[in-house]
């Protein structure tokens, strides 16, 4: 099977931009002493950035559905998050999400 | 004897690294299947989805390219999205470094390369706990997530043709539901309710509300991480 040369340089040069933020960080921040201030701050880091990635999951809209209105996404949120809270089992977590949303999709008409 | 114990000890570190992936496992078969069926509809063979997934390893940009390239977009212009799909990378990358500064260089490139959204967030999970990262264990969870992104997104581009609709199964919210989990257990583990919740609010906000005029998921992310850890640094300097 041929490799689209276009295709190639795509992927290629891809994956130096896609490498470079998620390791030079690493490389060089791990060599230095990093100021104190600086390490405060970089802690909230997995709080904020999750939190962000979480509501861009279940509220942001794409071609499928608005901020509030046809989202499922949202409706299927509240029962998972109960269950991430009370389980604190990611896999319990993912199969309630999944099971709620096939759910979902099963009795409301979209 | 004593080389025995080590060998067995690292061996385990590296089998629960694969244990405590497995829940990360279902999100992706459903999200890199997707990309297996997408990627093929944008007109990629077989051997193209092998290497966007074995090098780029990227749900999102994958995406991006798959979807740039049915609308004719130059090289550069795809380059461009892929960065900046990826920027919020500096900053998941820079708040692991204070944690593994006891490993080599190639070793940290390597832990790099295999930097995810959801691999992340099951080592930040581990943060909170004193004890050093353990590279057996990061190898063991890196990998696992990584053989699953292939295998899927293959998966997606070999089977994509007879499935109709992958969504009829909720199998991608998936991907949310561990987003879901991830940033519950994290406020779970670190327990600094007070100030975490304000951070989360202040993401969550930022990120509803760039989303109203910016287009790129890659931009807004950043933007709320940055000014949301910022407000949590000011607070806990307050009190």
């Amino acid at each position: 099977m041929e490799i689209n040369t276009t295709l190639l340089l795509v992927i290629l040069l891809g994956a130096l931009v896609t490498f470079i933020p998620r390791s030079l960080p690493l490389l060089v921040l791990s060599k230095m002493n990093i100021p104190e201030p600086i390490v405060k701050w970089l802690e909230h880091i997995p709080v904020a950035v999750m939190a962000a990635l979480f509501i861009q999951e279940i509220a942001v809209p794409n071609d499928e559905f608005g901020y509030v209105v046809g989202n499922l996404r949202l409706l299927a949120a509240l029962p998972t998050l109960l269950v991430a809270f009370i389980t604190k089992s990611l896999l319990f977590t993912v199969l309630i999400g999944v099971v709620t949303m096939t759910l979902l999709r099963y009795f409301i008409p979209h | 004897m004593s080389r025995e114990i080590v060998h067995t000890f690292e061996t385990n570190l590296a089998w629960q690294g694969v244990k405590d992936c497995l829940p990360t496992v279902f999100g992706y078969l459903g999200i890199g299947f997707a990309a297996g069926v997408v990627q093929t509809a944008a007109g990629m063979n077989i051997v193209e989805v092998a290497l966007i997934s074995m090098l780029l390893y990227a749900g999102s940009a994958q995406f991006v390219v798959a979807s740039m390239m049915v609308a004719g977009a130059p090289v550069f212009s795809i380059v461009m999205a892929i960065f900046i799909v990826n920027l919020r990378y500096f900053l998941l990358s820079a708040s692991l470094a204070p944690h593994f500064k006891h490993f080599s260089i190639g070793k940290n490139a390597l832990n790099g390369f295999l930097l995810t959204d959801e691999t992340y967030g099951i080592i930040a999970n581990r943060l909170t706990k004193k004890t050093p990262f353990q590279f057996n264990w990061l190898i063991g969870l890196n990998l696992t997530a990584y053989v699953n992104w292939i295998f899927a997104n293959l998966a997606g581009a070999y089977f994509g043709n007879w499935i109709e609709n992958p969504k009829t199964f909720g199998l991608d919210f998936a991907l949310s539901a561990m987003f879901i989990g991830l940033i519950v257990l994290q406020l779970l583990s670190r327990k600094r309710w007070s100030t975490d919740l304000i951070v989360a609010t202040v993401a969550i906000c930022i990120t509803l509300i760039t989303s109203l005029f910016l287009a790129s998921g890659g931009i807004n992310i950043v933007l709320a991480t940055l000014i949301a850890a910022t407000v949590g640094m000011v607070i806990e300097k307050w009190k």
